[in-house]
């Protein structure tokens, strides 16, 4: 497996947050989503970020997306700053975003489209995405018509046409039965080894953090901080069901426990003062 | 076509209870006239071409009126929905003027452009520009934000984003919008029509009225409802039908 170079050099940062911080005004008055994240990750690297619900995960992609701005901090991609969005960093959204009014080829195609490539050469390119997650048989179907799996799959072939070198997965996984997900997770590990993309993927599921990510992040409650960092070494292809797995997750489940409950004592403490 | 064999049935007795109490002469033909002189007036009017020619006009005016309606109310309905501005003033306008019946603008109507074309083209799109704009509006502001997400994030912005995501996402109120525009501007001629006097099914209707003939009366009432029925059937549920089917709204039936 690949590993990370001793030393962050930095020519080798796909992405470099410096001290980033989210602050959203709302009516109950500012709330401080994220906080003084500085971050490193390198080309290729597949990182997982877990934390309590609420804690800024999505923000975090979001902000990586350039679909919404720090209030303060940098971030940067390839030594270039983060303005705005681009093809090059695609996020799977946890609500994926798929468009009903297109159907699976259409939205595959979407991004291709709006970069102005022929229609010849987007159907060729989208149909050999789709095959690449095994829905070749579909693409003449809309959306409503497919499983939360397959949807997920759409999701992704959508994501890679445009061959974006940075993917940001939010929870991409989490409505999906046991099975499904297996198979999936198998997929984007073969994906991932195919194609050496940057992964970001956030998950609530440690587990399936451990069994993906080369490193793990664990975000605290409120405001988000990066609380602690694990890196995985275990060899893949991994299991889910595999005991040193177990043990790694058990490690990471620790510290995550300490903010979830954070979470639930902040939420007591809200319905209290109601 | 069960549907169908079912709705004819019904319409069939109809006629023949229309057609069994015109027998029972409660009242005198001129005030209820049977199904059958009801036909020879269709037939006479369709014969010497007053009919045609009725719906000829009725139909132009309606094109001209429902096509301004919906080309300014969509665009005023994107406008309004694109800016919290507009939306808190215009937007409250629309609203408020929605509530008006569209023959009220006749007067102005006729102030404004005299007893011409333009003045019963003018009452039609006051009748359904009100409605296609709301629905567009509602239609842009129930638009996921999800949707607009994903599109700037794949790379659509502007222009592009707007045509090939507010746009569709739009479409289910759209349409609605569009439907209900479409009944409001029919209603809105016909009593334009019968008003104005110029030509046209409205002014048949009052013709029919005047000449105490109340078997062309029903005729062009027959007509009337025809046409609105045949427009929103065909055109516009055939659309929403579609749109539905696309999107996955439609239940299990
Ligand atoms: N546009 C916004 N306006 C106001 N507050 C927001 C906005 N977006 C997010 N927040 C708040 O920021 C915090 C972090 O939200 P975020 O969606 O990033 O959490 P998350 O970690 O992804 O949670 P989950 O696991 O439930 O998806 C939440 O408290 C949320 O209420
Ligand atoms: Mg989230």
């Amino acid at each position: 497996m690949s590993e990370i170079p001793a030393g962050p050099g930095w020519s080798q940062n796909k992405l470099r947050l410096q001290n980033v911080s989210r602050t959203f005004q709302t009516p109950r008055g500012p709330l401080t989503a994220l906080e003084d994240i500085s971050l490193e990750i390198q080309e290729g690297e597949f990182l997982c970020v877990v934390g309590p619900s609420g804690c800024g995960k999505s923000t975090l992609l979001n902000l990586i997306a350039g679909l919404d701005r720090p209030t303060s901090g940098d971030i940067w991609k390839d030594s270039a700053p983060v303005d705005g969005p681009g093809t090059d960093r695609i996020v799977i959204f946890q609500e994926l975003g798929l468009f009903p009014w297109l159907t699976v080829l259409e939205n595959v195609e979407f991004g291709l489209r709006m970069q102005g490539v022929s229609k010849a050469q987007r159907r060729e390119q989208s149909r050999r995405y789709l095959r690449m997650v095994h829905l070749s048989s579909f693409e003449s179907s809309y959306v409503h018509q497919l499983s939360g799996g397959m949807k997920q799959r759409v999701a992704l072939a959508r994501s890679l046409v445009t061959e974006p070198d940075v993917l940001l997965m939010d929870e991409p996984f989490a409505a999906l039965d046991a099975q499904t997900r297996d198979l999936l997770h198998e997929e984007m590990e073969r994906i991932w080894a195919e194609t050496r993309k940057t992964i970001v993927f956030v998950t609530h599921n440690v587990r399936e953090a451990v069994r993906l990510g080369g490193r793990v992040i664990v975000l605290s409650f409120r405001p988000g901080r990066i609380k602690s960092q694990f890196t995985i070494t275990l060899p893949r292809p991994r299991h889910l069901e595999d005991p040193e797995l177990a043990l790694t997750a058990r490690e990471v489940l620790a510290q995550l426990k300490e903010e979830i409950n954070k979470a639930v004592e902040e939420e007591f403490r809200h319905e209290e003062n109601h | 076509m069960k549907r169908i064999t079912r709705q004819l049935a019904f319409y069939l007795c109809l006629v023949a209870i229309w057609q069994v109490i015109s027998d029972l002469h409660i009242w005198p033909p001129y005030l209820f006239p049977s199904p059958g002189s009801v036909l020879e007036a269709l037939q006479t009017g369709f014969a010497d071409r007053s009919f045609l020619i009725g719906i000829g006009i009725s139909l132009k005016r309606i094109a001209v009126g429902y096509g301004l309606s919906v080309l300014l109310g969509i665009g005023l309905g994107f406008l309004i929905a694109a800016s919290e501005f507009l939306e808190a003033t215009l937007g409250g306008l629309v609203l408020s003027l929605q509530s008006l019946p569209s023959l009220c603008w006749l007067p102005l109507a006729v102030l404004w452009f005299g007893l011409s074309e333009k003045a019963i083209i003018f009452v039609v799109v006051m009748g359904s520009l009100l409605s296609v704009t709301i629905n567009t509006q509602a239609g842009v502001r129930h638009v996921p934000k999800i949707y607009l997400m994903a599109g700037r994030n794949l790379g659509a912005r502007g222009l592009l984003l707007f045509l090939y995501v507010l746009l569709p996402a739009s479409q289910p109120h759209l349409v609605s919008g569009l439907k209900q525009g479409w009944a409001f501007a029919w209603r809105s001629l016909i009593s334009g029509e019968m008003i104005f006097v110029s030509l046209g099914l409205g002014h048949l209707l009052m013709m029919g009225r005047d000449l105490n003939d109340m078997s062309q009366v029903v005729a062009v009432m027959a007509i009337i409802m025809a046409i609105g029925h045949i427009v929103d059937r065909l055109l516009f549920e055939r659309l929403e039908n579609r749109i539905r089917h696309k999107w996955g709204l439609v239940g299990a039936a």
